[in-house]
């Protein structure tokens, strides 16, 4: 009997090397918990009952396009669109033997902090599931979380692989922008959009994370990345650990975020890591507006495809203005709505200067505010989300609170750098998320922190209703 | 009052590279609708573009060839709007930081070049192909239904901007004759027009001569010869004219010309004016062409047809030198007249009997004793060298054997028979009409079945005639 709940990647690994199970009895066995705990979580949209490859298999956000399954970005407009081939990222899963468990679910086209904006229904947390997983990508998040998959992809644009990871209490990593391929990944925003890993343990992640990086020919944003090193060390001697000021006292962070975190701060100077204050102003102040701006910019080019002529939805009618009018307003919820008519007056004659391009400019700051910092520290903490887990339904009206979700994920993936979040501890019996943000490509500096933090904390990803 | 046209021209050249722009599929004419398509230019969901290296290259050495700076770094933009041609809902092309801009084109002319600037030429992307079914305007809206082939999207196309320097059709004609020399020369593009791998928009105002005031223009579109573009101007400049004397304006508008009819017909009016929300395009990297790069790609241009044509005009007079490099005939006729042929018969048999023809499969030496025997030869003999010039092996030698009719006393009496048949034609010769003496050697020639030598029969008309 596999006990998925508790089984890493990396223990999975083991036992496919030893032959102790086969890798479609493993494939079977998520399935089999999928059966068990996903009418109730609502983590996938669809599985895949026919492992192709032996390894440990994985789970994908449905913004990921896979070859001849269903790939739908949570959206009713791409309801019955099947890829006719693969992401890059799914290629490499592929050739590395890992067969795909399912599409989890997601926020429509990414957008959103709680994965209520699905299309196909919310998600739920496992630890509370009258509680959100966050969001965008809550589906790979509460499947990891809840034993359905060991490890996930997730895409993350302004904090949806980081923040649905602190609210289920996994760890996931939005890497530097440009080490990923973003090709047959449904676009949100292009300049922001990383795909990722989500898993139970650093280890884990750092090892899907070498699966997936590297320079891409079919993405010309990509880079080379350096090799990645598994961590196994459990002390930070000589490593330098800011705390910026603005991200750990911002207005909106519950006390209970506040007191995990700062232990977790403690435990690193503990560890032999040198531990001192610093200061991101205008990075805070100015991140969740600039990215409200740019996001919604991209996402209004980038969503101008769906126009019901070559794939998914169509709602017939007279002429070609009044089907693609009438397609994508039965095809696209309320958020894309919200995002594309933003984003369509930041980027129309007359606002542009004042808007987008204003945000590219500010931008800019962001990044030097952060390389200021990087001189001095070779990682930044702070929580990963204001809050714990809310309840189903809180944000939903108030799409601004909604968007507070973000603030302070979204000032790193502004400057294009790479971040994880590592579970530090439970408030109110829910998960808190401790986010590390490093430099450009300084993805195993990250894992080393993780993993040595990760030993210290000693958190147990099981949720406790679930043990 | 008198007045003068103002045109500038936006010139659309689509690359033939072996692939498309931003994805690797086949570019240019294949197999049937739609097989030359993928996700990316399809536009599903994820693709992402890749720029075409080739095309970079090129798209720079056609700004060397006319004299444009290479832009250290330019930028892809998205432009955006809805039309089912368009997969992404956006072309991706340069905007405001293209790959060369503030060129030059100096256009020969019988006094003096024509300086013509180039505003800029940059590399954007084809939008596929539709085909408007029913309705019977060949527009979107009334089309019973729209079909779409995205062989062409994505094709690469360089669009080429030029200042309002040009002042008449003809010069326009001029300068698109050299810029479709040049890319052809350069070998980037067969800029064949009835292809649609050369399009022309032209924007048209006038003004008074000698003002130098910009008044408002309009553009014409679907224009796909030279011949129509010039004939477009013509009527627009006609148009804008009539409207002004009669105290009217010109209201700004964009017309189609209607090749059957030569007519000009206003589109109809947006309720706005496009707003094409440009950004920058984030899936892509700035092009930054290395120095280096632009340096060797300058110093493999050939040399320019304008500049050829005023080499060739020391030995030729310009029409002849124009109608010699326009055709790409200057190569042959300098090689045939190395080999012996005189300068000017040697560009009249060329460019009158070779135009159009395989002319880098001439021997040049059998031209020129063709050239030089031309006179002395049947003309039937003549023509049917100059029609097997091209083929491999070719020898004139066969052809020059043959000897042309000029003896007088041979020819004197059909000369006679000839004249004594049109009494009129002989009367109106005699009554000053010179341009008659062709008419009667024709008659000869025709009576002697091309065998009679055009020159004898020539100075026997001119003489019997006295």
């Amino acid at each position: 009997m596999i006990d998925t709940l508790r089984l890493t990647a990396e223990e999975a690994l083991g036992l496919l090397e030893r032959k102790e199970v086969s890798g479609a009895e493993l494939h079977r066995a998520y399935l089999d918990a999928v059966a068990e705990r996903d009418p109730e979580l609502n983590c996938y949209l669809r599985t895949v009952d026919e492992p192709a490859g032996d390894n440990v298999p994985i789970a994908l956000k449905d913004v990921i396009s896979t070859e001849g399954v269903e790939t739908t970005a949570g959206s009713k407009i791409l309801e019955g669109y099947v890829p006719v081939f693969d992401a890059t990222v799914a290629a490499r899963c592929k050739a590395a033997g890992l067969p795909l468990l399912g599409k989890t679910n997601t926020d429509e086209f990414a957008m959103g902090s709680s994965t209520e904006n699905s299309a196909y229904g919310p998600t739920h947390n496992p630890w509370s599931p009258g509680r959100v997983p966050g969001g965008s990508g809550g589906g790979t998040a509460a499947a990891v979380s809840a034993g359905l998959a060991p490890w996930g992809l997730g895409s993350d644009t302004g904090g949806s692989i980081k923040q649905p990871s602190a609210l289920c209490g996994n760890v996931g990593l939005r890497p530097t922008y440009g080490t990923v391929s973003r090709y047959g990944v449904v676009a949100f925003a292009s300049s922001l959009d990383q795909v990722g890993p989500v898993a139970k343990n650093v280890r884990d992640c750092a090892r899907l994370y070498s699966i997936i990086a590297g320079r891409d020919p079919a993405d010309s944003t990509t880079v080379d990345v350096p090799d990645v090193e598994l961590p196994d060390r459990e002390s930070l001697k000589g490593l330098r650990i800011g705390v910026p000021k603005e991200m750990n006292e911002a207005e909106g962070i519950e006390p209970g975020v506040t007191a995990a975190v700062q232990k977790a701060i403690e435990l690193a100077r503990e560890l032999g890591a040198k531990v001192g204050e610093c200061e991101l102003p205008r990075s805070v102040e100015y991140g969740l507006p600039c990215y409200y701006l740019i996001a919604p910019a991209e996402a209004s080019s980038n969503l101008a495809r769906y126009d019901g002529v070559r794939y998914g939805l169509r709602v017939e009618a007279g002429s070609y203005d009044t089907m693609v009018e009438r397609t994508r307003d039965a095809g696209f919820g309320d958020e894309p709505k919200r995002r594309i008519m933003l984003g369509a007056y930041a980027l129309s004659a007359g606002y542009y200067e004042a808007y987008y391009g204003q945000a590219q400019k500010v931008r800019t700051v962001i990044v030097r505010e952060h390389a200021a910092a990087f001189e001095r520290f070779d990682l930044l903490v702070s929580p990963t989300s204001p809050t714990v887990a809310f309840e189903l339904g809180a944000k939903t009206a108030d799409p601004l609170a909604m968007y507070l979700s973000d603030l302070l994920t979204i000032p790193s993936c502004m400057a294009g750098l790479p971040g994880l979040n590592v579970p530090c501890g439970l408030s109110d019996g829910l998960p808190v998320g401790l986010q590390l943000i490093g430099p450009q490509l300084s993805e195993n500096t990250l894992f080393r922190a993780g993993h040595a933090l990760e030993r210290a904390i000693g958190f147990d990803p099981v949720p406790e209703r679930l043990r | 009052m008198s007045w003068e046209a103002v045109v500038g021209l936006e010139v659309h050249v689509q690359l033939k590279t072996r692939t498309k722009m931003f994805c690797r599929c086949a570019n240019g004419f294949g197999g049937g609708e739609n097989t030359q398509t993928c996700p990316v230019c399809l536009g599903f969901p994820g693709a992402l573009p890749v720029a075409n290296r080739t095309a970079l290259e090129w798209t720079v050495k056609l700004g060397l060839a006319l004299g444009c700076e290479i832009a250290e770094r330019a930028v892809f933009a998205r432009k955006h709007y809805p039309y089912p041609d368009l997969p992404k809902g956006y072309q991706i092309s340069q905007y405001d930081l293209p790959s060369c801009i503030n060129g030059k084109v100096l256009v020969p002319t019988a006094d003096g070049d024509h300086e013509i600037e180039i505003v800029r030429a940059h590399l954007e992307e084809d939008a596929a192909k539709n085909t408007h079914v029913g309705g019977g305007t060949g527009r979107i809206g009334g089309a019973s239904t729209t079909l779409v082939d995205f062989n062409r999207g994505g094709t690469p196309l360089v669009e080429i901007v030029t200042g309002p320097d040009i002042h008449s059709s003809e010069e326009a004609r001029r300068f698109l004759q050299l810029l479709r020399q040049t890319v052809v020369e350069l070998g980037i593009s067969d800029a064949e027009m009835e292809k649609g791998q050369l399009r022309v928009d032209a924007n048209v105002s006038v003004r008074p001569a000698g003002s130098s005031e910009l008044r408002t223009r309009c553009e014409l579109k679907n224009m796909n010869s030279f011949r129509f573009v010039a004939q477009g101007i013509d009527a627009e400049v006609a148009r804008q004219i009539a409207l002004y004397e009669s105290g009217e304006e010109v209201v700004q508008e964009t017309y189609d010309f209607d090749a059957a009819t030569g007519a000009l017909t206003a589109r109809r009016s947006k309720e706005e004016a496009d707003d094409y929300r440009y950004f920058p395009e984030p899936d892509l990297v700035p092009i930054e062409p290395s120095a280096e790069l632009v340096e060797r790609l300058r110093g493999e241009l050939p040399e320019s047809p304008a500049a050829r044509i005023r080499r060739l005009e020391a030995e030729l007079d310009l029409d002849r030198a124009v109608v010699l490099v326009t055709g790409g005939l200057d190569a042959l006729w300098q090689a045939t007249v190395a080999a012996g042929a005189k300068s000017v018969p040697a560009a009249n048999v060329i460019a009158n009997r070779l135009a159009g023809a395989d002319v880098g499969a001439v021997s040049p030496g059998e031209l020129a004793k063709l050239v030089e025997a031309r006179d002395r030869i049947p003309r039937t003999a003549l023509d049917e060298a100059l029609g097997s010039v091209t083929q491999p092996g070719f020898s004139a030698a066969p052809y020059l054997e043959q000897e042309a009719v000029s003896d007088t006393a041979e020819l004197a009496p059909i000369v006679e028979r000839i004249l004594d048949a049109n009494p009129g034609q002989v009367a109106a010769y005699r009554g000053g009409k010179e341009g008659l003496l062709g008419f009667f050697v024709g008659q000869v020639m025709k009576e002697t079945g091309g065998t009679a030598n055009a020159r004898a029969v020539s100075e026997l008309v001119r003489e019997k005639l006295q």
